[in-house]
């Protein structure tokens, strides 16, 4: 009999509507708007509604998230930016579509390449967010950010990232993605260590 | 692999053809090349007495530097093994090869494939159009000596990235500040557009249309490329006698990214996440498909804990693919996206762990040559522990519980959109809609690769083959890629997850190589031919939402217009991989 | 938005009609509700078109801002979303479907592909960007932008709503708003705009041809 399936059809989304309710009547007023109710809701045990009412509240991303890339910049203990870039070339190499523009820097006296970009572009238009120029950079310099916002009104004025929109602090790396940074830091620890052992020796 | 133990009727059919095969010498190369004028009559040969009756890839390539061009074919035994590769050469000023299309009806869509972008024309092929770009376009593009509006290098990386690297928009270099080209001398106000009427007259042309009897007169229906029911940007055109179908063209092409034309000029690990966005539901098993076969060009095995994360991504989007599939095809039925709802939330419970796994929703790129990008986190180990054995298999059991006795679902599928078996083998399709037919033909079974030698579940296959047939095969299959990943979780061994360093320049050798995976879709396989060069020097995408389309005309043609829809449904496919 | 947000700053509303009443301007009140039931057209192109279906879907649910009804006839919606690759194949299309939107209407482009071309933007038969052909009102990058990167694209086209007046939108001005000529297929995408332009192309690089012979035999001359 057709009718009965329909009700059968219905009663699905009964029981969800139901469970939704059951489910915010035990997470009671941690349910919405905290972290554990965003948890809860994409927990894999969940029978009611999962909805995430963004904008005010928001689903987290997980520390791989990637982006757009964006180059970390250390600060000095004088407030001075210093880029970890040091323009060695090998993001714009790997880059499947081929959207990152370095300048690199020459020495005006000697003529040797300086170990800074005068420039860095990444045209967000182009850019697939693979994330091969974050795994192959072997300065630990240019990383896939989780800002996901950013619409814009007019793309020929914004979606050429130059390097005053991509620079950003090591903390807020270390914010996004604390165990690549920490893992990063102790290796680069190591390394200090080594080479001072080594001038000791 | 140039001394292949060949059965004793092969050997038979070799020695009938002795002058017109012969071996295909060059290093690194399989198969056997034969002599146009041999074609026909060996590859009848090869399907009638020799059980090579599945032809699934026929594909180009353009050898610039000896002035040939190559027809390069894949022919499997439906009983399983390995690949017979023979290759068909000719010049190319006047490059003609004489048409398989009605040995393997399989080869009609994939020549015409091989005509739009390389030019080559068959003979005797019924209904030589292009295909993937329009009628009047200028030249063929996946010819090494044609070049795009927007050419910079002939390989990547491009020079003006580094160290100088002044940033432009493309458009901005070319004169006509767009991505356009015009032969020399064109002036479009002469131009007089063919649109459809080569579609039409192929559409009207039927055979026996002349006989004597009552006339009615037929409408021509057009239907998408922006449809709701289309899954995409597919168009099909079906000329109508009542309400049955007399004929059934599909227009493809309108999402023709040329991947392949790209990928020629990408490195090979450029290439990884270009093939997410083929089947852009299924990015892991696209993944898989290039990683096997560029492994298999370079001789590498990944390490053991590799392969079960690489198994255990690839079921996921299996149940994934399978659940879009179902609620999809409940779409066209009228269930107007409810079903759809239930099977995205799943949907998003297995994205939560590719996002976690690898960085991205959709677009995993996790594959690398010889291992994966990352491990699993612990975290979310859990969440897929608790996926695969208590939610997945819960769900499945409520969709079984709902779905498969329904009326409406029965009364629309049953016996709708049949397609035989011998059909199905002969049309080239793969995955759920060969087995759907009967034809218990599954890759993993048929020519194992990875761990699946290893792992228990079954070929799953129904013998009605129609669209019923289909929506139940696929929902059994959910429930056996849970049982493989059920294996895979509790088996999952510790170890590298990569063999050596991860890095971006990776050493080919020579060669040609076609790796093939069972996507969720069917059969996915990639060929590439390799110059010992950093970038593929062909690299082609057999794709199976592409050759499975094949089927729908046949499945369609005297049925009622509604049931193409579901038809369509039932087929599966994604437009990303149809027009690549 | 509710009431509340409605009420124009400076008048006191009394205690016991707060919710009820708001004194606001024409604009806002306009505006607020074109804001709140944007019903965007069902069309989708490439693999952004699944993270638009997410977001129409059970986890982000843009039927929370009013957009419930995905209208797959360009007649009744106000929100042409053009989620994917735009190819030449496809743009004449797009655009016809446009000229068919009824007024107000807007066009969000999702993904670095509809924005200005994407990863296979170098390809020879992508379009740069959808915005060579049809006005774009908010661009969201990404590829593919997240469900909630959508979202907030939303949110930002909903501001630029907010933001227009009655007096000078385009959809009541006196001029009408001309139709975007559809492009042809010829040997390529023809702009039937950009006719003079192509012609002069074409015909410049046939006497760059024909110099390039003339060189060359001269040269074999002088050999
Ligand atoms: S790879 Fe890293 S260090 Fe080298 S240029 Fe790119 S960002 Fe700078
Ligand atoms: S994320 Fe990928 S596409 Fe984007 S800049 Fe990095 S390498 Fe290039
Ligand atoms: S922007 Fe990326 S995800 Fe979106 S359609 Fe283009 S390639 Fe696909």
């Amino acid at each position: 009999m057709t009718g009965l399936a329909i009700l059968r059809g219905l009663w699905i989304t009964l029981k969800r509507l139901i469970m939704t309710y059951v489910e915010d009547f035990k997470g009671g007023k941690n349910r919405y708007y905290t972290s554990e109710g965003i948890e809860a809701r994409r927990d894999y045990r969940v029978r009611g509604a999962i909805t995430i009412q963004y904008p005010e509240e928001k689903l987290p991303v997980p520390e791989r998230f990637r982006y757009v890339p964006f180059l970390v910049y250390d600060e000095t203990p004088d407030g001075e930016r210093k880029l970890r870039c040091t323009s060695c070339g090998i993001c714009a190499r790997v880059c499947p579509p081929q959207c990152i523009w370095i300048v690199r820097g020459t020495d005006a006296n000697t003529g040797k390449p300086i170990p800074t970009p005068l420039a860095f572009y990444i045209d967000v238009d182009v850019c697939m967010n693979c994330g091969m120029c974050a795994e192959f950079c072997p300065f630990d310099s240019i990383k896939m950010d989780h800002d996901y916002e950013i619409a814009t009104y007019d793309r020929f004025a914004h979606h050429i990232f130059d390097l005053e929109k991509l620079a950003k602090s090591a903390a807020y790396y270390a914010k996004i993605r604390p165990t690549d940074y920490a893992a990063e830091e102790a290796v680069r620890r190591e390394k200090a260590a080594k080479a001072a052992q080594k001038t000791e020796a | 692999m140039t001394q292949q133990v060949l059965a004793k009727q092969v050997q038979e059919v070799f020695a009938r053809f002795s002058d017109g095969v012969v071996e295909d010498q060059r290093v690194g190369y399989q198969g056997y090349i034969v002599a146009p004028e041999h074609l026909l009559d060996f590859a009848r040969a090869l399907r009638d007495e020799c059980g090579y009756d599945y032809l699934t890839t026929v594909t180009g390539v353009d050898y610039l530097a000896d002035g040939k061009m190559e027809v390069v074919y894949h022919a499997f035994k439906t009983l399983g093994g390995p690949a017979l590769e023979f290759k068909v050469q000719t010049n190319r000023q006047n490059p003609i090869v004489p048409s398989l299309a009605l040995i393997y009806p399989s080869a009609e869509l994939q020549e015409r494939e091989i005509w739009d972008l390389f030019g080559i024309r068959f003979e005797g092929h019924p209904d030589l159009r292009r295909i993937l770009l329009w009628e009047g376009f200028y030249g063929h593009p996946l010819r090494k000596d044609w070049k795009e509006p927007y050419f910079e290098e002939v390989a990547k990386p491009f020079k003006s990235r580094f160290p100088d690297g002044k940033v432009y928009r493309a458009e901005d270099k070319h004169p006509l500040k767009d991505n356009i080209d015009f032969p020399e001398g064109f002036d479009p106000a002469k131009w007089e557009a063919e649109g459809d009427a080569a579609l039409y007259k192929a559409l009207t042309n039927i055979p026996g249309a002349d006989e004597p009897g009552i006339k009615t007169e037929q409408i021509i229906l057009n239907f998408g490329p922006q449809h709701p029911s289309t899954h995409g940007v597919f168009r099909m055109a079906v000329l109508l006698d009542g309400e049955t179908i007399v004929n059934l063209k599909h227009v493809l092409g309108y999402l023709h990214r040329n991947h392949e034309k790209i990928g020629e000029r990408n490195t090979y690990i450029q290439n990884m996440p270009f093939t997410d966005r083929l089947d852009y539901i299924t990015s892991m098993s696209n993944n898989f498909g290039y990683a096997v076969a560029v492994e298999k060009l370079m001789g590498i095995q990944p390490p053991e804990r590799a392969e079960y994360l690489r198994v255990m991504m690839a079921e996921f989007t299996r149940v994934i693919s399978h659940l879009m599939s179902i609620g999809f095809l409940l779409n066209d039925l009228g269930a107007f996206f409810t079903p759809m709802m239930y099977a995205l939330e799943e949907r998003e419970m297995i994205l939560d762990v590719f996002e976690a796994v690898s960085g991205s929703r959709m677009m995993c790129n996790y594959f690398r040559f010889g291992g994966v990008a990352h491990d699993v986190p612990d975290y979310i180990f859990d969440k897929i522990k608790g996926l695969v054995f208590e939610r997945l298999p819960r769900r499945v059991d409520e969709i079984d519980a709902y779905l498969t006795k329904n009326e409406i679902i029965r009364a629309r599928c049953e016996g709708v959109g049949v397609l035989t078996p011998e059909q199905a083998i002969a049309l080239g399709v793969s995955g759920p809609l060969l087995r759907g037919s009967g034809v218990p033909y599954d890759i993993r079974r048929a020519e194992p690769y990875s761990i699946y030698d290893r792992l228990d579940f079954d070929v799953v296959f129904t013998e009605h083959g129609d669209v019923y047939d289909r929506y139940l095969v696929r929902l059994e299959e959910i429930r056996q890629s849970i049982r493989i990943l059920q294996q895979v979780v509790k088996q999952m061994p510790e170890g590298p997850i990569q063999i050596g360093k991860s890095t971006y320049q990776v050493k080919v050798p020579p060669g040609e190589a076609y790796g093939r995976v069972e996507a969720p879709k069917g059969e996915l396989g990639f060929y590439l031919v390799s110059d010992g060069k950093p970038n593929p020097y062909r690299y082609h995408v057999r794709s199976p939402s592409f050759v499975n389309l094949g089927a729908l005309a046949p499945m369609s043609i005297g049925s009622k217009v509604a049931d193409a829809v579901v038809n369509l449904g039932s087929i599966d496919i994604v437009l990303g991989e149809v027009d690549r | 938005m509710g009431v509340e947000d409605l009420n124009l700053p400076g008048y006191e509303i009394p205690s016991a009609m707060k919710g009820n009443i708001a004194i606001t301007t024409l604009d806002r009140i306009y505006n607020w509700c074109r804001q709140n039931s944007v019903w965007p057209m069902m069309f989708g192109l490439a693999c952004c078109a699944f993270e638009m279906i997410c977001s129409a879907a059970s986890r982000f649910d843009f039927s929370r801002f009013g957009m419930e009804v995905m209208r797959p006839s360009p007649r009744q919606a106000d929100l042409m979303l053009v989620s994917g690759t735009v190819t030449k194949k496809m743009i004449p299309q797009i655009v016809r479907l446009y000229n068919q939107m009824s007024e107000p209407k807007y066009v969000l482009a999702m993904g670095s592909c509809a924005c200005g071309g994407g990863p296979f933007k170098e390809g020879y038969s992508v379009v740069s960007g959808v915005d060579k052909f049809i006005p774009v009102d908010v661009y969201v990058p990404g590829c593919p932008p997240t469900p909630q990167a959508l979202l907030h694209g939303f949110a930002v086209l909903r501001k630029k709503i907010e933001n227009e007046s009655i007096r000078t939108v385009r959809w009541y001005r006196k001029e009408a708003v001309p139709e975007i000529p559809i492009p042809v297929l010829g040997p390529d995408l023809m702009d039937p705009r950009r006719y003079a332009e192509i012609k002069a192309y074409a015909a410049e690089k046939a006497q760059q041809r024909e110099q390039e012979a003339a060189g060359s035999l001269n040269e074999g001359g002088q050999a």
